[in-house]
Parts: structure tokens; C-alpha cells; sequence
């Protein structure tokens, strides 16, 4: 039983491990939150593309960077950047949110 | 203060809705208000903890570090859920047994408290971590932050509340469907977690392969709203799965059944024996 739970532990390190080798997008496109608003509010990406964005939280506050449609979910602490990768995409506009600021802190991926 | 209290309400009802569940999965075992004492309290610790290093965890791994980490916390609660299962495949009849003749709590049991109440810190560590950082943004924010702090503790008594109540709804079932239905519950939430691990593991790019989306039923249930948040931490509700989701899913299902069935056979034999 617990050999088994042990095999099990070691194969999900190990496939935490191989992650580190990942190969990187192009140019990072940047997004910045201040007072809780994004900026740029939309930006565009490739279809079919896994793309890379910079997110810079410039406000002393954390937020938390996150699109159900994109599947992405991330804790922002407050004056620092976060990476999230998205995609690949279909065409369509993608919105996101920053959960802890939702009456303001809207935007859009346009997937082209 | 009423949107503090929301996203607060949110975050702690999805550990809530665990802590509920495996304090009714242990009904009657020794010890366990202690166990999930514990384990709630180290999630607590854990949170200020992650918390704290929030920055340099997301930093780690090229940036991925937070996704890893959530996917290592999830996995790890899998194991140890499938762990919690498989023992009471096994013992299960017998404490519910007990319970009936003595009325009273059974001795056996503390190798699943060990895993519950580990699964009861990762699950505080995870929702209790955002709690943590939400509130320190208030307050750092200062002058608008009083009535705000004001909601977020509200929003944490809410969510505890709402925890007891989970509780007690389970407490109605009666005593000899209590572990089926528990072990039920823990096996889809098992499920939903390894299919959220995938999901940030895919976020880190380690998992890339079959993610293309399944279906969409975020016009029948937003996973945004808390009951569609409470369908996703209860049995992994989401609104667009992936297939490598959906595959993720039904085999941690199977697996979980293949574990309590192999669990559940030597025991049976034993005993015919020794009749």
C-alpha cells in the first residue's frame, strides 16, 4: 500500500521535474494593472499559439490575474509581475479578470 | 464591504466544503477533532507562510512556480484522499460496527486522520493563502480598508458557518450509509482536484498534450458564481473542459474504485478463514 502511494509520489515529482526544460514564446507581451484597471485593456495574440504574457501588478495591493476562458489562474502580490501562458487559442475574444478588484480590473485577449 | 465579504466567503467556502466532508467521513474515530485541529491550524500557518513568499514562489520555475505548487498541493491531496478511501474500504465495516454496538468513538483509525488532516491543511494552505493576501491588500490600501477588513472577516465567520452547516447536513445521513456516502463525496472530490492539478500543470506548460476544450456549459452554470464554484471544489465542475481533463478525471475515479475494491477483498477472506 504505501509502496504504492511512495511509486505514486515519485512518478508526480518526476513529472513536475521535466517541466523546467519548456521552450519559451517569442516577445512577451506586457500588461499592467494600476488602481485596479488593466492597461493595455486588450491585447491581441495568435491563433493557435501558445503565447506568453507579462503581467506587472503596479499597485501596492495584490490581485489575482485569472480568465475561465482561458483557463488561467494567478496570484499577483502587489508591485511585482507574474508570467501567464495561454493558448493555443481559437479565434474569439477572451476575457479576463482581476478577481480581487472585479468592478474594475477588466480586459480582453483578441485572438487573431 | 460587501464585495470583500464575497471574495472572502468565496475562497473560504471551497475549503470549508472539504473540512465539512472529512470531519462527517470521521465521525466516530478518536481523536479527529484534534487531527483537523491540527490540520487547520498548520493551513493557517501555511497561508501566511505562502503568503509571504507569494512573489518569489510565482518567480520560481521560469515563472510557473505557482502553478507548480498548486499542482503539487492538489496532487498531493489526491494521494492522500485515495489513501483516506482505501483504508476505510477496508475498515470501514468494521467501525461502523463498533459504532453501533458501543455508541460511542472507535479506537482504531489514526493512519486516515494522518491523511485527512493533511488534506484539511493543503486545502486551508491553498483557499486560506488568497484570504491572506486579500486582506493584507486592504490593509496595506489603508484609509478606504476598516470597513473592508470589516467584510473580509465577515466573509471568513460566513464561511465558517457555512462549513458547519456542511457538516451537520451530513450529519443527517444515517449511520449505515455515512461511509458510503462520504467515501463517494472524497472519491469526486478527488477527481475534481487531480483534473485542477492538470489544469495548472498545463498553466506551467508540463502538460500540454489533448488540451483542446470539450464542451462549454458556462450558460447552464458559471463557474464564476459560488454555486458553480461550490460544484467545482464538491465534484470538479468546469465550465470548458479540456480533454486531457475529462481523461484525468475518469481515471482518477477508476483508479480510486480499483484501490477500495483491491482494499476491500483481503480483509473478506481473512475472516472467512478465521470463521
Amino acid at each position: 500500500m504505501s509502496i504504492v502511494l511512495w511509486a505514486a509520489a515519485l512518478a508526480f515529482t518526476a513529472t513536475l521535474m521535466v517541466s523546467v526544460g519548456e521552450s519559451r514564446a517569442d516577445e512577451p507581451i506586457v500588461i499592467t494593472i494600476k488602481n485596479h484597471k488593466f492597461t493595455p485593456a486588450e491585447v491581441k495574440i495568435p491563433a493557435g499559439k501558445r503565447v506568453e504574457l507579462t503581467v506587472v501588478n503596479d499597485d501596492p495591493t495584490p490581485e489575482e490575474f485569472e480568465s475561465k476562458t482561458m483557463k488561467v489562474e494567478k496570484v499577483i502580490p502587489g508591485k511585482s509581475k507574474a508570467t501567464v501562458r495561454v493558448g493555443p487559442l481559437d479565434k474569439g475574444r477572451y476575457n479576463f479578470f482581476g478577481e480581487f478588484n472585479e468592478a474594475t480590473a477588466q480586459g480582453f485577449v483578441v485572438v487573431e | 464591504m460587501l464585495g470583500a465579504l464575497i471574495i472572502v466567503f468565496r475562497e473560504v467556502i471551497e475549503a470549508g466544503l472539504i473540512v465539512g466532508i472529512v470531519m462527517a467521513a470521521t465521525r466516530g474515530v478518536t481523536g479527529r477533532g484534534r487531527m483537523i485541529a491540527l490540520g487547520t491550524g498548520a493551513g493557517v500557518l501555511g497561508s501566511a507562510i505562502v503568503a509571504i513568499f507569494a512573489g518569489a514562489i510565482s518567480e520560481a520555475f521560469q515563472g510557473s512556480g505557482q502553478e507548480l505548487f498548486n499542482a503539487a498541493v492538489l496532487g498531493i491531496a489526491v494521494l492522500m484522499l485515495m489513501w483516506h478511501n482505501a483504508w476505510m474500504a477496508r475498515h470501514g465495516r468494521e467501525i461502523a460496527m463498533e459504532m453501533k454496538e458501543v455508541g460511542t468513538a472507535v479506537s482504531e483509525g489514526t493512519r486516515p486522520l494522518t491523511a485527512l488532516a493533511v488534506v484539511v491543511g493543503l486545502a486551508v494552505l491553498r483557499e486560506g493563502s488568497e484570504v491572506v493576501l486579500f486582506l493584507y491588500g486592504i490593509m496595506a490600501s489603508g484609509t478606504s480598508g476598516s470597513s473592508l477588513l470589516l467584510g473580509g472577516v465577515l466573509g471568513v465567520g460566513a464561511g465558517v458557518a457555512f462549513t458547519a452547516l456542511t457538516y451537520f447536513g451530513l450529519l443527517a445521513i444515517p449511520n449505515r450509509h455515512i461511509f458510503s456516502v462520504t467515501s463517494w463525496l472524497i472519491a469526486l472530490l478527488a477527481a475534481g482536484m487531480a483534473a485542477q492539478a492538470v489544469q495548472y500543470l498545463h498553466a506551467a506548460g508540463t502538460v500540454v498534450a489533448l488540451d483542446r476544450t470539450l464542451w462549454d456549459t458556462s450558460w447552464l452554470l458559471s463557474e464564476g458564481s459560488i454555486p458553480g464554484r461550490m460544484f467545482h471544489t464538491l465534484i470538479g465542475y468546469t465550465e470548458q473542459p479540456t480533454e486531457m481533463q475529462l481523461i484525468v478525471y475518469v481515471g482518477t475515479l477508476f483508479a480510486m474504485f480499483l484501490l477500495m475494491r483491491v482494499a476491500r477483498y483481503s480483509p473478506a477472506k481473512d475472516k472467512r478463514v478465521a470463521a
